[in-house]
């Protein structure tokens, strides 16, 4: 017991990401962790808290407001030996630098035939639900796992934080990592002090249930639990599977569960078309077709731009949506 | 003095000038520049005609910046890092990558972007100006990792116009990344003339913004292409950062083979003013001027270059078919499940069609 409590701390999941990161770059001298203001100020999250004064101005580097030249100079950085990990501040400022991510991060090892790779992490805080300004809130995650070449990972509590970033760190590719802000400080969990990685592309059963699966990653993970507890109560049992990875999916995973309980809702807070949810219907047709007993629910955000925090909450899935969404496939 | 006065080591009639660093001008180099150039314009227009006939894609030419490339890319010592544009292969070919790839590249396989090892040789960057953040920070993993290596990256002038120009400049002159940035402006961005691309007098001066050193170079003069080129070079191994060297020249074709520049500017003033500003034909003067040429000498080298040049076509052609594995292989360095499904999917259906 003593052994265990001196080999994990209770970390939120923003804490998690700097002991990841602190962890890696004790390590690895060549990972650097590059953005706006996560070097004196420790990130406007402080997920980068400390690192300075622990790794030096070298290592921790304050960059120029500039998310294409973030992302630009640490292609160039990763290409010649570097780790970088570099911040968006949020995920809806990555589009500046959506162009060298779709256009170079993503293709350098296809174009020079595995001679040159991009080893990078580019970590952006997203999604709706702290009362952010306009365009902080976004949930793009889509825009990522269409484009063959970079991995997408989306913790949602502080164990797989760590883990999965420092999986991230050592990937010899491209991996976007997505914080959800929502979940950055909402509960706290036993994280264990050292080195340790939770696989990429491997989904992670929450909950056990027999009659539905729930799918969910990031913040909705919370609200499935809380509508599987609802379900509970009626004797009716959930499966939630937090996918944890956008791209590659776990089919083995996925498919499994949809075999043992015949129906599923997925629930994310990003818009619904063209969403990861489309593609998990279509790995499930592929897959499990003919164990469905209802057809597959989505809960998602609407069609339109995440709204300004005074309607934001009329936008992202809510336990209702959720429950009346398990309810349909449950009685169809 | 105007402050980004344009450069000349020699006039356009070839007379050497009076300017500091001219007397290092060599017959060696001046004939080894002639060797390159005379390569790269018979690489050139081999290519053009290769495409004509059907035995090429579309291509990029760049007859009229061979003095701009070949003095540059000239300037690099081994374990530098050279970020290229689809123009640039005066430059790659130079800092020595291969013929044939160079050629492979325009025929649409993706060994043409693989340099020879050891050399630091980048893919062409298709997109505008995205490659000026990677030189930056390819550079500065030079000078974080302690050596004097450095980088060099080209673009045109259209190029000036995208944030990625800005972006990559402003990293670089905040960190004092070893880092030359080389604009060759050819005065069209496709057909967009350069006035349509900036309002300031010349490329060179937005080097103040950053507070990095601008040079204006004849970019038709290869002496002071190269050893303008050279200084910037020695200035950052010297760790003083980046410079920004504009060399004006002019390209006298179109954009691409799949483009008409007749359509944009009068073709019959370009063929007109060649005579002024062809880099070979101003290095031919400036040789005959210092009794460094030798018409037999310089047949020699156009022979020899055509050779060259028909011996990679003919191992660019004879190179194994292209390997269709090769496309699902190299997106990540192990494929994932989706990407390894699709692939004996597709290669299942291929054998299928063989049987």
């Amino acid at each position: 017991m003593s052994t265990t409590m001196t080999n994990v701390q209770k970390l939120s999941l923003v804490q998690a990401v700097t002991d990841g990161l602190r962890t890696m770059m004790k390590e690895r001298k060549e990972v650097i962790v590059m953005g706006e203001d996560v070097g004196k100020n420790g990130g406007v999250f402080r997920a980068t808290e400390g690192l300075m004064e622990e790794f030096g101005e070298d290592r921790v580097i304050d960059t120029p407001l500039s998310e294409a030249g973030i992302v630009g100079t640490g292609i160039g950085l990763a290409l010649n030996g570097f780790l970088p990990v570099v911040e968006m501040q949020f995920l809806g400022f990555i589009y500046p630098a959506f162009e060298q991510i779709m256009t170079h991060a993503t293709r350098i090892r296809m174009r020079t035939l595995g001679k040159y790779s991009v080893p990078m992490v580019i970590r952006a805080p997203y999604g709706a639900g702290i009362r952010a300004p306009e365009i902080h809130s976004d949930s793009v995650e889509a825009l990522f796992t269409h484009m063959p070449g970079i991995k997408v990972v989306c913790p949602s509590n502080p164990y797989d934080a760590k883990g999965l970033l420092i999986a991230s760190i050592e990937d010899p590719d491209p991996v976007l990592f997505m914080e959800s802000m929502r979940c950055y400080r909402s509960t706290k969990a036993e994280v264990p002090t050292g080195k340790y990685t939770v696989e990429i592309g491997k989904a992670n059963v929450l909950t056990e249930g027999e009659d539905v699966t729930i799918f969910a990653w990031g913040a909705m993970v919370v609200i499935a639990e809380k509508a599987a507890a609802e379900f509970k109560k009626k004797n009716i049992s959930c499966e939630v599977v937090d996918l944890r990875t956008l791209y590659p999916l776990d089919k083995e995973t996925i498919s499994a569960s949809i075999q043992k309980t015949g129906r599923a809702v997925i629930i994310h807070e990003a818009h619904a078309t063209g969403g990861v949810g489309s593609d998990l219907i279509g790995l499930i047709n592929d897959t499990s077709f003919l164990y469905l007993k209802a057809p597959i629910e989505r809960v998602t955000g609407y069609d339109v731009p995440v709204p300004f925090s005074a309607l934001e909450d009329h936008y992202v899935p809510t336990v209702q949506r959720l429950v009346k969404a398990i309810d349909k496939v449950i009685h169809f | 003095m105007e402050p980004f006065k344009m450069i000349r080591y020699m006039d356009e009639q070839g007379n050497k000038q009076d300017i500091e660093g001219a007397e290092a001008i060599t017959e060696d180099l001046a004939k080894a520049m002639f060797e390159k150039m005379t390569l790269v314009r018979t690489f050139d227009r081999k290519a053009i005609s290769l495409q004509r006939q059907g035995r090429l894609g579309t291509y990029a030419p760049f007859e009229g910046q061979e003095a701009a490339q070949v003095g540059s890319a000239s300037a690099l010592k081994g374990e530098d890092w050279l970020f290229p544009t689809y123009r640039d292969h005066a430059a790659t070919i130079t800092f020595g990558h291969s013929l044939p790839r160079v050629f492979l590249y325009w025929n649409g396989r993706v060994e043409g972007c693989v340099a020879p090892e050891g050399k630091h040789i980048f893919p062409p960057a298709v997109p505008i100006a995205t490659q000026l953040p990677h030189a930056t920070g390819a550079a500065l993993a030079e000078k974080w990792k302690g050596t004097d290596n450095a980088a060099i990256v080209y673009f045109g002038d259209g190029a000036t116009s995208e944030g990625d120009f800005h972006e990559g400049m402003n990293f670089a002159s905040v960190f004092k990344a070893p880092v030359v940035f080389f604009n060759q402006n050819n005065q069209y961005a496709i057909s967009v003339h350069i006035s349509r691309q900036m309002n300031s007098e010349t490329i060179a001066q937005k080097s103040v913004a950053y507070g990095i050193p601008g040079v204006r170079v004849d970019g038709n003069d290869i002496f002071a292409v190269h050893f303008e080129t050279k200084k910037a070079l020695e200035r950052a191994r010297r760790g003083e950062g980046p410079t920004l060297i504009e060399a004006v020249t002019w390209r006298y074709g179109a954009h691409t083979t799949a483009d008409d520049p007749t359509k944009y500017r009068d073709q019959e003033a370009s063929v007109q003013k060649r005579p002024q500003i062809d880099p070979l034909l101003r290095l031919e003067r400036f040789m005959k001027n210092e009794g460094y040429w030798d018409q037999d000498w310089a047949e020699e080298v156009r022979k020899k270059c055509t050779e060259t040049i028909e011996s990679a076509v003919a191992e660019m052609e004879s190179f194994p078919e292209p390997n269709v594995e090769d496309i699902f292989d190299y997106v990540f360095e192990k494929p994932t499940w989706t990407i390894q499904q699709q692939k004996e999917e597709y290669l299942q259906l291929l054998r299928g069609n063989q049987g």
